[in-house]
């Protein structure tokens, strides 16, 4: 089983070095790629990366540790980001996140036990004006009240 | 997002698509130059370097390949006029970056788009091909023999750091978006190690107005030494919150006073690396040689706790501090324990002066733009609101 997984892993990788090339400048789209469909980037995906991209496994490791939405660790189906930045911190951020937690019984940082939602904050989403605003994978929902954001996290599967 | 009709005297003036294009390619190179130079215009982004001066010394380049990059990792806080510029008036962005490229002489253009905006790529990369299809992108663009060029978006990951120019590059080859060393600049070694420019959205969308008006007609707005308009990102405690295009040199009471601001207590000019101007000095104006800003405008009413927003400031530069070089990675850890003594009452003056000093060795020892302006919230914020703080409501810190 093992193996029919990592085969899987390099045959999509293998596929995204066909789109972007195998160049150092393709690495960081590369990654994300790779972020977006598994919420996280495996040791054994970035060892095929480095070997496909002829750097080594460390070069991608110091990459990917840079970048805030970019992780080693397993997430959650769903991550959840709330902007923690100063005019959404004035509007009403920390009772937004204080509802979340409670319903779902999860700290920011964390993810719920069923791999469903991870919470992070993010730092200033470019939303100041519709505060608090959270994003949840590619979505943005502005102007978020603490039963708004249950809501909204009750319909994520 | 729902398309507004905004108004304003140069930006957000009337334009149609591929009319600044279709004007550019009849022009010489070194008209378009001129032009650009005759409109004083200067970087967006919030340094405010002179755009002709980037693009000349790019377009007197002998290179075989040079680049444009749009500089759209908007991560400012209380910046969101990139937001609205790519999602409402991409035709002037874009635009821009066609007309820079042809100047310039470069046959490729690159979108750095932050991460956080991910949701508008599936949109730009649909108008991106609509050009293409109406040969504005391309081969032999609008039948100009010899005139190719494309434009890439490629996406940041969530780095603050990466809006600096050089970190930016970095993040693009591949790399940890760390800030180079300068000499040499990105316009002789930059992408690839090719002469490269970097531009602000919104400088790319005003050189689009520039080239339809001609920079005469630029200048006449704004002031002396800070020409044309600008857009404001306006937020916090405010009726009307959001993005105004306001002349240059507009005073800050003016600004509030549009905006159905009520009982400020002081307003952040230029996000959290900008300064903090008490209501004393609401007739500052905005403007490069007074209180600069790349547009960030955020308002704090009476009710405030003007200790917390300086915590909250020093938190976001401790996350985002890439952490290459000592004054940033540790002094902003330093300035930020030193705002948490304050909070509980733990702190000598002495060490607080000691920190504002490091705060200055900061600003002059630090590699990048973000180690040397992060001191400025804390230095004005202590300054400014000494009484509130430290001596407010009977030595309560300010609560």
């Amino acid at each position: 089983m093992l193996i029919l997984e990592k085969n899987a892993m390099t045959d999509e990788i293998e596929q995204l070095v066909a789109v972007f090339g195998n160049e150092r400048t393709s690495l960081l789209p590369i990654l994300q790629s790779i972020q977006r469909k598994h919420n996280f980037i495996p040791d054994f995906a970035q060892q095929e990366v480095a070997r496909l991209l002829d750097i080594h496994p460390v070069e991608v490791f110091s990459v990917i540790s840079f970048y805030a939405f970019l992780n080693t660790n397993p997430k959650g189906r769903n991550i959840v980001r709330l902007c923690q930045t100063i005019t959404c911190d004035l509007s009403g951020k920390k009772s937004v996140a204080q509802a979340i937690e409670r319903e779902l019984g999860i700290k920011f940082g964390e993810t719920s036990k069923d791999g469903r939602i991870t919470l992070e904050y993010a730092n200033c989403l470019g939303m100041c004006d519709q505060g608090p605003a959270m994003i949840i994978n590619d979505r943005v929902y502005p102007k978020v009240t603490p039963e708004k954001a249950v809501e909204i996290l009750s319909e994520v599967k | 997002m729902e398309k507004k009709t905004r108004k304003g005297a140069v930006i957000f003036s009337a334009y149609k698509r591929g009319e600044g294009i279709k004007k550019a390619i009849n022009l010489k190179r070194d008209d378009i130059l001129f032009e650009v130079r005759e409109s004083k215009l200067k970087g967006r982004g919030g340094a405010g370097f002179p755009t002709a001066s980037k693009w000349m010394i790019v377009a007197a380049a002998t290179s075989d390949q040079k680049y444009i990059i749009c500089n759209a990792d908007e991560g400012e806080p209380g910046t969101f006029k990139d937001r609205v510029l790519l999602l409402e008036y991409p035709e002037l962005v874009f635009d821009g970056m066609v007309i820079a490229g042809y100047t310039i002489g470069a046959s490729k253009g690159i979108v750095y788009l932050r991460g956080e905006y991910e949701y508008m790529l599936k949109s730009l990369e649909d108008y991106l091909d609509q050009m293409r299809k109406d040969n504005l992108l391309g081969n032999d663009i609008l039948g100009k023999k010899g005139f190719n060029f494309d434009i890439d978006i490629r996406l940041g990951s969530g780095a603050y750091v990466c809006g600096e120019e050089t970190a930016l590059i970095e993040s693009l080859e591949g790399q940890r978006g760390e800030a180079r060393n300068r000499p040499p600049y990105p316009v002789n070694t930059g992408y690839l190690h090719k002469p490269t420019t970097v531009n602000n959205v919104e400088t790319l969308a005003s050189v689009t107005q520039i080239i339809m008006h001609g920079g005469e007609w630029f200048k006449k707005h704004g002031t002396d030494k800070s020409t044309g308009s600008k857009l404001f990102s306006v937020s916090g405690d405010c009726e009307k919150p959001g993005v105004y295009e306001m002349p240059w040199g507009t005073k800050i009471s003016e600004l509030l006073q549009l905006v159905g601001a009520k009982n400020t207590k002081a307003v952040q000019v230029g996000g959290a690396s900008g300064v903090c101007v008490p209501k004393e000095n609401f007739d500052r104006t905005l403007a490069y040689e007074d209180a600069a800003t790349g547009g960030s405008i955020i308002i704090f009413n009476e009710s405030r706790n003007m200790l917390h927003i300086l915590k909250n400031f020093m938190e976001f530069f401790v996350e985002e501090s890439c952490g290459q070089c000592t004054p940033c990675r540790i002094g902003n850890t330093k300035l930020l324990e030193g705002v948490e003594m304050i909070e509980k009452g733990e702190f000598t003056f002495a060490y607080i002066n000691k920190l504002k000093e490091l705060g200055k060795s900061m600003q002059v020892a630090s590699k990048c733009g973000l180690g040397q302006s992060s001191p400025n919230a804390f230095i004005s914020i202590l300054e400014n609101f000494k009484e509130e703080i430290f001596n407010g409501n009977g030595g309560n810190h300010g609560k």
